[in-house]
């Protein structure tokens, strides 16, 4: 009947996994700014769309704003 | 009438109008901001929020002080010789689209690596390369394209604020003890009363132990990490001989740990595991969720963050230099430019000084001053360029001085009882007797079980109900009042809020208003011509009083000046065909016989001949008579203006009668009111707007800061207010009241969760499942109950 043992242990590493996740979250800042994340989730999809446009146009518009300055 | 609307900024842009690629801006600024957006693949600005941007101010020369390596050093994160770091604090950020085009600033500069918005504290952390880029450059940037961020000194004293994270890791842990221990104390809720002999499962009985010591272990992190809080305050309370609600609530955990310990150790039962990390978790969550804060907002303000990093100094070579304001010596000379703060104490060298003190004294009138005269330190120089030599210090200055005051170091949450713990000292004194006479009727009847009853009472009447309802109320109070631009510090000032009897006004910035203002004319009727003469004069002067004036004027043609001539500090002058038009100070135009007048006057005279005054009046805010009026039912009013009397007339007007209106009162002054007021046992309420508020905003119980844009400067207080929700003052000070009713109706709720459980305790059936259901319930019926009553009182404000 030892698998009880196996069990408990199993259920008891998936915890603690979840718990490490959890701490390791918080530490890196996840839960300071909920905001912001969810905005700029929106964002990233029509980023897609503006990078259709060719490169090369981008950097001369680039050089010429410097040069503006 | 549809008004053509900037396309950057939505401003009005019926004055001025430039026509720009089939679209219409208010201003070159606006329209230059676009180029750059538009030139640089930036235009979907446009399509997330119509109409976000700014206009950008003109702010070269400004930052300067940037050029300085030690400055900047102090101002960026990270530093390597060739990546920069640096979070700045940009007020502007209001929306999605500023989130866009500040996290895409790499598209404007190839050297900005990467940045990251944090839109509830509105900054922005951006990391550049230093090769061919620096934090000037960059802040230019930023406010070429109308986000201009605010460096202030506060920034160079206080390095990075550790984040306090520690209540989501004690949350955490509880949340994660409280489920496991729940998982396993599943066995013993199926099979209570069994055992081998009796014939119950034989796995479960057989494992009982194992599951019973995995509950130890997980409930000992909740106890002596995830609980702490309660010891250590409940100790301190009772050191202090104040018997508050920490104090049962850290006995209940602490008998709750015991007897579970022993239970498990002589085999007597399975413990209160459960209940115990739920009860810590339920407390903990109250705790989480009454602290909401306003990360965009500061209660704690000082004068640091009005004041610049760095002034221009005239060495002695007679070069300018940049120095930091804390290198101000006794004897520096400083270079003053137009809207520039005067850092310190001084005399004025040269040039014509017309400074604005309203923020040191609450002063609307700009004061003239000329060479030689004293100036103080907070007064904005609004004419131009001026020197002058310090006398002081900055931290010796005349206003800064005022920080020195007591007020700024008193912990005032200290003295404060709130009403739970008031309640919890009756609450510990009663459950202590309960506790005690039923174990002694025990140890009469039979003794072996005297000791299960006594902590069976301690148990069940830890007061947890008891400490959510004021944390949930008063955490939905301050979210509540938050989408009503009404911004509290803390759940505390809530309840110090449904105390006040009295309240105490400041008179400018506070109950009247900067935005509008409105002027009557004295003296002989304007023809025509004239009027549109005097119209089109001004149209094309900045000064704050010709705009004023102008929205005032009737509408005229426009026509073209033949001349016109801007005198700084003076006035303006027009001529149109043979008529000649002045408009300005009483000098300019010739007037000789001044009045003394406490009033902001404009003379205008024409072809030489002197016509009459408009004079300038303080808009008081809308609504004003009618606010007073309600309040002084209930409320003690008063006004203590740092201004003159010059209004003292239509005040009277306005307020109820015999409300006592006090003027020329001086900072500190205002302080000591507050404290006078304070010894005779009144709860007062300061409702101000200014730096020389700030001492008697401190000093009150409740410290109210209005302010007309809530991101700009508000002094350190215990509420910021919207303008636009001044006349609901009233109403948000009943609806704080109306929020302790519930607390006290909730209380009663969970007293009779109470008085069920000692019912259990008292005659010794007390078993964990019981504790088990009870416990939570009472707690989550409060919860409920808060929730619902809270959001039906948010119906009815409006």
């Amino acid at each position: 009947m030892s698998v009880i043992y196996v069990l408990l242990a199993i259920s008891i590493i998936v915890a603690v996994f979840f718990f490490i996740a959890f701490i390791i979250s918080v530490k890196s800042g996840q839960y300071d700014d909920a905001y912001t994340p969810s905005v700029r989730m929106l964002f990233e999809d029509e980023l897609v769309h503006e990078k259709e446009t060719p490169v090369k146009n981008k950097q001369q518009d680039k050089i010429q704003l410097n040069k503006q300055r | 009438m549809d008004r053509p609307s900037c396309y950057h900024c939505g401003d009005d842009c019926t004055k001025t109008r430039i026509d720009f690629d089939d679209r219409v801006f208010c201003c070159n600024g606006c329209k230059t901001v676009y180029e750059i957006f538009s030139n640089n693949d930036l235009s979907y600005y446009y399509d997330l929020e119509s109409s976000a941007g700014a206009t950008p101010n003109a702010i070269e020369g400004k930052y300067d002080f940037l050029d300085n390596e030690s400055i900047v050093g102090r101002l960026t994160e990270f530093n390597d010789g060739n990546m920069e770091i640096v979070n700045l604090y940009i007020p502007h950020i209001h929306c999605s689209s500023c989130i866009w085009v500040l996290e895409n600033l790499n598209k404007l500069h190839p050297a900005i690596k990467s940045s990251q918005v944090d839109f509830p504290k509105k900054s922005v952390r951006i990391t550049y390369n230093t090769i061919d880029f620096s934090l000037k450059q960059l802040v230019l940037l930023l406010g070429h394209i109308g986000y201009e961020p605010n460096i202030s000194l506060e920034d160079y004293d206080n390095k990075k604020k550790p984040v306090d994270r520690s209540l989501l890791y004690k949350l955490g842990v509880a949340g994660f003890a409280f489920g496991n221990v729940m998982f396993l104390s599943f066995p013993d809720y199926f099979d209570l009363s069994t055992s081998d002999v009796s014939g119950g499962e034989f796995w479960l009985n057989r494992y009982e132990p194992i599951f019973r010591w995995l509950m130890f272990a997980f409930s000992l992190p909740v106890v002596f990490y995830a609980g702490r809080d309660y010891f250590i305050s409940g100790y301190k309370g009772l050191r202090s001989g104040l018997l508050n609600i920490d104090v049962p609530i850290a006995l209940g955990i602490l008998v709750l740990f015991v007897r579970s310990t022993l239970e498990i150790i002589f085999d007597w039962g399975p413990g209160f595991f459960d209940s115990l990390t739920g009860l810590v978790f339920f407390l903990l969550l109250g705790k989480f969720f009454q602290q909401k804060t306003y990360s965009f907002l500061s209660f704690e303000r000082d004068y640091k963050s009005y004041f610049p990093i760095a002034v221009t100094r005239i060495n002695a070579k007679g070069a300018e230099e940049t120095t930091q304001v804390h290198d101000i010596k006794k004897g520096d000379r400083l270079l003053i430019r137009n809207e520039e703060l005067i850092p310190v104490d001084g005399i004025l060298i040269n040039g014509k000084a017309r400074i604005d003190y309203s923020f040191v004294s609450g002063e609307s009138e700009p004061v003239r001053k000329e060479s030689g005269d004293k100036i103080f330190a907070g007064g904005k120089q609004l004419n131009g360029l001026i020197e002058m030599e310090a006398l002081k210090k900055v931290s010796q200055s005349y206003l800064t001085q005022l920080w020195s005051n007591s007020v700024f170091r008193k912990d005032t949450s200290s003295t404060f009882q709130t009403l739970t713990d008031r309640i919890g000292k009756r609450f510990t004194i009663a459950v202590l007797s309960i506790a005690i006479v039923a174990s002694a009727y025990w140890l009469y009847t039979d003794p072996s079980r005297a000791m299960n009853v006594f902590t069976a009472v301690l148990i069940i009447a830890c007061p947890c109900a008891i400490a959510l309802a004021a944390p949930f109320t008063l955490g939905n109070m301050l979210r509540i009042f938050g989408r009503r631009k009404f911004y509290l510090k803390d759940i505390r000032t809530i309840e110090q809020l449904a105390q006040i009897d009295t309240a105490i006004f400041d008179k400018t910035g506070t109950i009247t208003t900067s935005l509008k203002s409105v002027a009557t004319y004295e003296g002989m009727p304007l023809t025509p011509e004239e009027e549109s003469l005097l119209k089109n004069t001004i149209r094309a002067s900045n000064h704050p009083l010709s705009r004023t004036l102008y929205d005032l004027l009737n509408e005229q043609n426009i026509i073209t000046l033949d001349e016109y001539e801007e005198h700084l500090g003076q006035g303006v002058e027009g001529s149109m065909g043979d008529d000649h038009m002045k408009v300005g100070s009483a000098d300019f135009v010739g007037e000789q016989q001044i009045e003394e007048s406490t009033n902001t006057a404009v003379h205008i005279s024409s072809n030489n001949v002197y016509k009459g005054k408009f004079i300038f009046h303080n808009e008081y805010r809308e609504g004003l008579s009618e606010v007073f009026k309600t309040m002084s039912e209930t409320l003690q009013l008063a006004i203590l203006s740092g201004d003159n009397d010059g209004e003292k007339g239509r005040l009277e007007q306005l307020v109820p009668k015999l409300t006592p209106l006090y003027f020329h009162q001086k900072p500190e002054e205002k302080l000591e009111f507050i404290k006078a007021l304070q010894q005779q046992d009144k709860n007062v309420m300061m409702v101000g707007d200014g730096l020389n508020d700030a001492g008697a905003l401190a000093q009150s119980n409740v410290g109210i800061a209005i302010s007309e844009n809530v991101n700009v400067f508000s002094p350190a207080c215990d509420a910021i207010l919207d303008a636009s929700k001044f006349q609901q003052l009233y109403a948000y000070i009943l609806a704080s009241k109306q929020a302790m009713n519930i607390i006290k109706l909730s209380f009663g709720l969970s007293l009779a969760y109470n008085l069920i459980g000692l019912y259990f305790a008292v005659t010794g059936q007390l078993s964990p499942v019981i504790a088990a259901i009870l416990m939570p319930l009472s707690s989550i019926s409060v919860v409920a109950f808060t929730t619902v009553m809270t959001n039906l009182m948010n119906r009815k404000l409006t």
